[in-house]
């Protein structure tokens, strides 16, 4: 069992953000994580990543506990974060060589890794320039290539296809699949493209206001719910109303930011 | 030591890249130079205190330092938003190394653009009275460097929103500039204004390089030396603390 999780239960306050939440995810699967915004599933992938302690229940990532295993946990997985994570200041070959020092890659190997995965996400033409003057799935991409240099066992993408046109999404489901198959990682997705998790995971679970709702393969989903595609399955599961996620302090930031540097 | 030195790299690649930037921020420095420098010089003169482009030169260098020091540990509000600064945070080595590369690394910006200025100040006419105290006024420059990337640090660790950044420029940084006697000399001033001018670290660093470049200070330079030197390993470790705290 590569990540374990036993009625775990995290509140902010007043506010419980995830609630009694148990489920397994086998060494080598593409497990896909479903919800609607603010349902748990970036607090459950925070506690899983060693980001947030939870309130009660435990956790496993290849039989360490991320609350208490800090680097041993780190080492194992690769993370791409809602959220871009790169330096567009750096060239790509600069983000991915700062990656590997601090994941502790010593220096043959993340050069070889570095050409390898550069080469696999069709990068490697562009690898000397600035990451600012990327399209926005070269810059996913670049992410999760980068995420892959240690190694990892796991790798956390958490909506990775956000903003993305259909050209690009595809193509990066693409790679994930054939990573999966040929390094073996495990990959623990996010997703609101029902038909990308319908495409790529071997199983999915379905979380809604901080507790699992349903879990197994989308054909078990759509059995279960009595429907004929996964959409139809997920609306069943988790109703049609919009949910309101409060904004965080960084959304304004991050608009102030653009209208500065415009 | 190799993410310290990854880290250090990353601040000094990206300050050699931004071309602009440099030519940029040689603005405010060239304007205290040259309309200030000139333009209270007969004043100055007159009032027997001599060249004013010999006294504030070190001034100037000095306000050159606190700036850029700051605004490169104040610069971690962009890692935070562009999100780079996630990607240390999770990754499986101390908070303390990060730290230590982002503020050597904030530091070492600092005092090339102080050297720059150095240079220009000696094309608009600045003399050292001794060529041989020059290394050593870099070693006051460096001290001011890493004191104030250090307290960038702290002020940045802690930072969520862009108004705060204009709250450190205005409330903290323009202050610690006006009140270090950069522009002007510590003696004869009024008690309150010198006992502010006493609890800036930048007084003592501006003094530090008057006392080796032009051989005047008030301090005298062991004094200056000795808080620069205190101040900054007490700011490192506040810095430290600070980094340690930020929840990613």
């Amino acid at each position: 069992m590569m990540i374990r999780v036993q009625h775990v239960v995290k509140t902010f306050g007043t506010v419980t953000a995830v609630n009694d939440v148990s489920f397994d995810v086998h060494a080598g699967e593409i497990f896909a994580f479903l919800g609607p915004n603010g349902a748990g599933k970036t607090t459950t992938i925070k506690m899983l990543t060693t980001l947030l302690r939870p309130t009660s229940g435990s956790l496993e990532l290849d039989g360490l506990d991320p609350a208490t295993h800090h680097r041993e946990v780190r080492q194992r997985f690769g993370v791409v974060f809602q959220d871009p994570s790169l330096d567009n200041e750096l060239t790509a070959w600069e983000n991915m060589d700062i990656h590997g020092v601090l994941y502790h890659v010593p220096r043959p190997i993340r050069r070889e890794r570095c050409e390898i995965l550069l080469k696999m996400f069709e990068l490697w033409d562009r690898r000397a320039d600035l990451v600012k003057t990327f399209s926005g799935g070269m810059k996913r991409r670049l992410e999760i290539a980068r995420g892959l240099l240690h190694t990892p066992k796991v790798l956390f993408l958490d909506e990775p296809t956000l903003g993305l046109d259909p050209q690009s999404r595809n193509q990066m489901w693409t790679h994930v699949q054939n990573l999966n198959k040929t390094e073996g990682v495990t990959v623990f997705l996010t997703t609101h493209y029902m038909d990308e998790a319908d495409r790529v995971a071997g199983r999915i679970a379905v979380i809604d206001h901080g507790r699992i709702v349903a879990i197994g393969s989308s054909a078990e989903l759509k059995e279960q719910t009595k429907t004929d595609s996964l959409e139809a399955a997920f609306l069943a599961l988790t109703g049609t109303t919009i949910r309101d996620e409060s904004a965080a302090a960084s959304d304004s930031v991050r608009a102030f930011a653009k209208a500065w540097r415009r | 030591m190799g993410v310290i030195y990854i880290l250090w790299l990353r601040e000094v690649k990206k300050y050699l890249r931004s071309r602009v930037q440099i030519i940029a921020s040689l603005g405010g420095p060239l304007m205290y130079l040259g309309v200030l420098g000139f333009g209270l010089g007969p004043v100055f003169q007159r009032a027997g205190e001599g060249n004013y482009l010999q006294f504030m030169a070190p001034g100037v260098i000095g306000m050159t330092v606190l700036f850029t020091a700051m605004f490169s540990g104040i610069a971690m509000l962009w890692d935070r938003q562009f999100g780079f600064l996630k990607e240390t945070l999770v990754a499986p080595v101390p908070r303390l190394s990060i730290m230590i590369g982002r503020t050597l690394g904030g530091a070492t910006v600092a005092v090339l653009q102080g050297a720059l200025i150095f240079v220009v100040a000696l094309i608009a006419g600045f003399r050292p009275t001794s060529l041989l105290a020059v290394p050593l006024a870099f070693l006051v420059i460096a001290l001011i460097a890493v004191v104030f990337a250090a307290l960038a640090t702290a002020i940045g660790s802690g930072l969520k929103e862009m108004q705060g950044f204009q709250m450190v420029m205005n409330f903290l940084v323009m202050p610690l500039f006006f009140l270090s006697g950069a522009i002007y000399p510590l003696d004869g001033l009024p008690r309150v204004l010198a006992a502010l001018t006493r609890v800036d670290p930048l007084t003592y660093g501006v003094d530090g390089m008057r006392a080796l470049l032009i051989g005047r200070t008030h301090f005298g330079l062991p004094v200056d030396l000795a808080v620069l030197f205190g101040v900054a390993v007490l700011f490192v470790f506040l810095g430290a603390w600070r980094f340690s705290k930020i929840e990613a």
